[in-house]
């Protein structure tokens, strides 16, 4: 099993705080942003065609970072607190 | 070499500047210095073109519980290893902010007043680049999420060597790749 989770925009966007995914094999983040992109045109813009950032057990990782069972995965745009 | 007291909060309430500056005051009879920054909500926002300004009627942020706290408690640590310093006090707000609201403080004492300005500056450097919070702009007519800017991304890297860049900072030129 993976969490999902969506910050800002993105959650707006995606209409989606929160999904459950089961994990079957192998799978990196790049290709865990893939698979969700093939949901609808608006998943694909949103995850694939801008600039997002993405966290493993919240811990920012690159796009290759493999995934393992029970992983939190949060995907967000650029922070702009402060 | 002191070990820095750190001390991070992220909240909703707003935040009294006095009395963490009365503690900090007593607990620091060795240091020379004490720093306090405190971002606050501007009334005006530029626009897009940077042209006109418009009339904010609130901020909202947004932040990624538990991540948030462990950033900033990271990058505490990364100022207490740069500087000597005594305390770090940071506090972020988080929910709907109203003009001229306090957003975020950070406090810092150490014995020389130039670790203190240092720190304090790479600590809300770092923040705003690093730190997973989202800020919304909302006035009369619409809302709408602000963009990271180009000049806070620079003014995040100008304290590291580029081959210790954090992960983050680098974050343009991997996105880049195709």
């Amino acid at each position: 099993m993976l969490k999902v989770v969506f910050f800002a925009s993105l959650r707006e966007e995606l209409a989606t705080r929160e999904l459950e995914l089961s994990l079957n094999g192998p799978l990196t983040v790049a290709e865990l942003k893939q698979q969700l992109a093939l949901t609808s045109p608006v998943w694909l813009r949103q995850l694939c065609q801008r600039q997002i950032l993405q966290a493993v057990n919240q811990q920012l990782v690159g796009q290759d970072h493999p995934l393992q069972q029970g992983d939190e995965v949060a995907f967000f745009p650029m922070v702009t607190g402060g | 070499m002191f070990s820095c007291q750190i001390e991070v909060r992220v909240q909703t309430a707003d935040f009294a500047v006095e009395p963490i500056y009365q503690q900090l005051l007593k607990q620091s009879p060795d240091c020379g210095a004490l720093c306090f920054f405190v971002g606050k909500v501007r009334q005006f926002q530029p626009d897009d073109s940077g042209q006109s300004h418009q009339k904010t009627s609130a901020l909202l942020l947004e932040h990624y519980p538990g991540m948030t706290e462990l950033v900033l408690q990271q990058l505490a640590e990364q100022a207490a290893s740069r500087w000597p310093l005594q305390h770090i006090q940071l506090i972020h707000r988080t929910g709907l902010l109203g003009p001229n609201e306090q957003i975020v403080l950070v406090a810092v004492s150490s014995p020389h007043r130039a670790d203190s300005f240092a720190a304090t500056e790479f600590l809300m450097d770092q923040l705003k680049s690093q730190a997973p919070f989202w800020k919304k702009q909302q006035n009369q007519q619409q809302s709408q999420w602000l963009e990271s800017k180009d000049s806070d991304l620079a003014a995040a890297r100008r304290w590291y060597k580029p081959e210790q860049l954090p992960l983050l900072l680098k974050q343009k030129a991997i996105d880049a790749r195709p």
